[in-house]
C-alpha cells in the first residue's frame, strides 16, 4: 500500500547487463506486470525490488522511503516464488505463521491472521499437512497465503502460475487478480505469458534486454505498440510485418500492395520519403472478403493464394501468400476456403502500425 | 530355453547369492574376532573346537584396564569428536560457499581440495613431527585433532557442498524476504534441512579419525589413541585372543555409531530425506 519508484536501476552480472537503467513508477495499489522473454531482466528487476539483488546503480523508493540499500527484511515486501519455496520441514500452518513469528506478533494474533489468510485461499483444511503431502496448486496457495498474511506494502510475484497445469492456471489467474483487487496491495507480477499480462495487469511494462520498451494499459500495449518488439511479442498469432517503401505523393508500396495511407498519417510520413518502413497489422484486422464488418471504411484489397489453414476451434488462421510475403488472417470458425485457392482479403487501414525500419520505433 | 518363471527364479538365486557373499565378506571377520576375542584360552587352543564354547571377558578387561586401553579409547573419542567439531567449523562455510556462490577459480579450488588427499601421509609424517615438537604440539590431543582435521576436511567440504547444493536457494531467500537476516535464515531454514546429511558427514569424519593409525602412531607417544595403542600393545609376543579382543574393542564403538546413524547415510549420497 505504497507507490514504488525505480530510478535508473542497474544490475550487471559480469559483462551481462541484466537490468540496464530501468525507471518505472508503480502506483499505489496497482497491479503492474513485467512482461518479456526469458533473460530480459524481469525477474532480476523483481529481485532488486525485493532486495535479494544488490543494485549496481540507480535508486528504489517505496513511497518516500529510499530502500535501495536496505536488506530484504527491512523492506516489508512479500514474494511468491516461481518454485513456491514453501519450506518442506514446516506444516502449512507453520509456513504461513513463520513471517508473523519473526515479526513477534502475539500468539492469538498469529492464529487469527493465519485463519484469515488460509480461509481466503481456501486451504484452511490443510493446515496440519506438510508440503510434500500437497499438490502443486495447493502448495501455490500456501505460498500466496504466506505472502499476504503480513499485509505487505508491496507484493512481488515471480511467474507464480508457470508450474501449474493449463486449466488451473486460467482459474488462478482470475482468483489472484480478484485477491489483489480486494487487498489493494501494490503488486509487481513477472511473467513471460502475454495472456497473463493482458488479463491481470492494470498496466504492463514490456521488457527486453534489460530495458523497459513500453509501459501502458493492456489496450495501449496491444493496439498502440511503441516498437516492433512490443508489437511482435504481444498477440497470438503474431502481428504480420512486411516492408513498405514510402513513395512520391506519400504512397506506401510493398511486394504485393500499393496504397495511400489514411490522411492523418500522411503528414508524419513525409520525412520518410523514399525510405523503407515496417508495416504491422494484426491477423484479426485483416478480413476475408464477405466476412468484413459493415462499417469498414478505409481498406486495401489484396489477392493471394491459401498456403496453409490452421483450425483453432473458435477461429481459423489462414496463411495467405501474397507477393514475397505471407499474411496471417484470423477469421471466424468455419469459412469456405480451399488450400491453394485464390482469395481476396482486406487490410483495415485504421489498424495499421508503421515502424521505423532501423530503430524499430513506431511512427506516430 | 527357460520359461519366464524359471528365469525369474534364476535371477533371484543370483541376487541372493551375491548378497550373501557380500554380507559374509564384511561380517565374517567381525564375527570371528568377536568369537575369539571372548573365547577362553583353553577353547581357543583346543584343536577340536572350531567354534569356542566357553567365553570370558578377561582379555577385554585386561586390555582395557591393565594395559591401559581404556584411556586410549577416551583419547580416541576425544580426538574424533574434536576432529568433527573443527572440520565442521572450517568445512561447513567452505561447503556452503562452494554450493551457493559463483566466484572465479571455483572449479580449480574444488580440484585442489581433492589434490591435498593425493599427497601420501608418509611423506609429511616426519616433517610434521619435527614441526610439532618445535611448537610444542607433539603428543597432544590438539595436535592430533589438527592432523585428523587436515585429513577429513576435504571430504567434509565436498560432501557438505553437495548437501547444500541439494537445498534450493529459494527456501533461504524466501526466509530473507519474510524477515530473517542471511545468517538466521541459514540457521533456521537450510541447516534443519541439511541435518540428516550433516549427521552422515559427521559419522564419516568420526570413522576417518577413529580408524587412523599411522599419523597417530608417529605423533603420539604417551597419549596414544586406540589404534596406535593397540598397535604397540598387541605385537608378536602377544597371544592371539588378545589380538581378537583388541579388534572387538576397535570395531564395536564404530559399529554402534554407524548403526545408530545408518538411516542418515543414504542422504550423504545426495538423496536427502524430505
Amino acid at each position: 500500500m505504497v507507490e514504488v519508484k525505480l530510478r535508473g536501476v542497474k544490475k550487471y552480472f559480469g559483462k551481462v547487463r541484466a537490468v540496464d537503467g530501468i525507471s518505472l513508477d508503480i502506483r499505489d495499489g496497482e497491479f503492474i506486470v513485467l512482461l518479456g522473454p526469458s533473460g530480459c531482466g524481469k525477474t532480476t528487476t523483481l529481485r532488486c525490488i525485493a532486495g535479494l539483488e544488490k543494485v549496481d546503480g540507480g535508486r528504489i523508493y517505496f513511497g518516500n522511503r529510499d530502500v535501495t540499500y536496505l536488506p530484504p527484511k527491512e523492506r516489508n515486501v512479500s514474494m511468491v516464488f516461481q518454485s513456491y519455496a514453501v519450506w518442506p520441514h514446516m506444516t502449512v500452518y507453520d509456513n504461513i505463521a513463520f513471517p508473523l513469528k519473526i515479526r513477534k506478533y502475539p500468539k492469538a494474533e498469529i492464529k487469527r491472521k493465519v485463519k484469515w489468510a488460509s480461509e481466503l485461499l481456501r486451504i484452511d483444511d490443510l493446515l496440519d499437512r506438510y508440503p510434500h503431502q500437497l499438490s502443486g496448486g495447493q502448495r501455490q496457495r500456501v505460498a500466496v497465503a504466506r505472502a499476504i498474511v503480513i499485509e505487505p506494502e508491496v507484493l512481488l510475484m515471480d511467474e507464480p502460475l508457470s508450474n501449474l497445469d493449463a486449466l488451473l492456471r486460467v482459474k488462478m489467474r482470475s482468483e489472484l487478480k480478484k485477491l489483489q483487487r480486494d487487498l489493494k496491495v501494490t503488486t509487481v507480477y513477472v511473467t513471460h505469458d502475454q495472456v497473463e499480462a493482458m488479463t491481470m495487469g492494470d498496466r504492463i511494462a514490456v521488457m527486453d534486454r534489460g530495458k523497459i520498451l513500453q509501459v501502458g494499459s493492456p489496450e495501449e500495449i496491444y493496439l498502440k505498440p511503441a516498437n516492433v518488439f512490443v508489437a511482435g511479442f504481444v498477440g497470438s498469432p503474431q502481428m504480420n510485418f512486411f516492408k513498405v517503401k514510402v513513395e512520391e505523393g506519400i504512397k506506401l508500396s510493398s511486394s504485393f500492395i500499393s496504397f495511400k495511407p489514411p490522411t492523418e498519417l500522411r503528414e508524419k510520413l513525409k520525412p520518410y520519403l523514399d525510405r523503407y518502413l515496417i508495416l504491422g497489422i494484426r491477423p484479426e484486422h485483416i478480413y476475408l472478403r464477405g466476412y468484413e464488418p459493415p462499417n469498414l471504411k478505409e481498406v486495401v484489397k489484396v489477392k493471394g493464394h491459401v498456403d496453409f489453414i490452421e483450425l483453432l476451434g473458435s477461429d481459423t488462421i489462414i496463411h495467405v501468400k501474397a507477393g514475397n510475403d505471407t499474411l496471417l488472417v484470423k477469421v471466424p470458425m468455419r469459412v469456405n476456403v480451399n488450400l491453394g485457392g485464390v482469395i481476396e482479403v482486406m487490410l483495415d487501414l485504421r489498424q495499421i502500425n508503421l515502424f521505423d525500419e532501423v530503430k524499430g520505433e513506431a511512427v506516430r | 530355453m527357460l520359461n519366464p518363471n524359471g528365469r525369474e527364479l534364476l535371477k533371484r538365486i543370483a541376487l541372493y547369492t551375491s548378497v550373501t557373499i557380500a554380507a559374509c565378506w564384511i561380517l565374517a571377520p567381525i564375527i570371528i574376532s568377536l568369537l575369539y576375542g571372548f573365547a577362553s584360552p583353553e577353547d581357543y587352543y583346543d584343536k577340536y573346537k572350531v567354534i569356542p564354547l566357553h567365553f570370558t571377558f578377561k582379555h577385554v578387561y585386561e586390555l582395557l584396564f591393565v594395559l591401559d586401553s581404556f584411556r586410549a579409547v577416551l583419547n580416541s573419542l576425544a580426538v574424533a569428536l574434536g576432529t568433527i567439531a573443527l572440520s565442521f567449523l572450517l568445512g561447513l562455510p567452505a561447503g556452503y560457499a562452494l554450493a551457493k556462490f559463483v566466484f572465479p577459480g571455483k572449479d580449480t579450488l574444488k580440484l585442489l581440495i581433492v589434490v591435498t588427499r593425493m599427497f601420501p601421509i608418509m611423506v609429511i609424517a616426519v616433517p610434521l613431527t619435527v614441526l610439532y615438537i618445535r611448537i610444542g604440539l607433539s603428543d597432544t590431543l590438539i595436535g592430533l585433532v589438527l592432523a585428523h582435521t587436515a585429513m577429513s576436511l576435504p571430504f567434509v567440504v565436498l560432501i557438505t557442498s553437495s548437501i547444500f547444493a541439494g537445498i534450493p536457494t529459494d527456501y533461504e531467500e524466501a526466509a530473507m524476504v519474510f524477515g530473517l537476516s542471511r545468517v538466521s535464515s541459514f540457521l533456521r531454514i537450510t541447516l534443519p534441512l541439511a541435518l540428516p546429511g550433516l549427521a552422515a558427514t559427521a559419522m564419516f569424519t568420526f570413522i576417518i579419525s577413529w580408524n587412523e593409525v599411522f599419523i597417530a602412531s608417529v605423533l603420539m607417544l604417551v597419549n596414544r589413541t586406540l589404534p596406535a595403542h593397540i598397535l604397540t600393545m598387541v605385537t608378536y609376543g602377544c597371544p592371539d585372543y588378545y589380538k581378537f579382543a583388541a579388534i572387538s574393542i576397535m570395531v564395536l564403538p564404530a559399529m554402534s555409531f554407524v548403526l545408530i546413524a545408518r538411516k542418515y547415510l543414504i542422504s550423504m549420497w545426495g538423496i536427502t530425506i524430505r
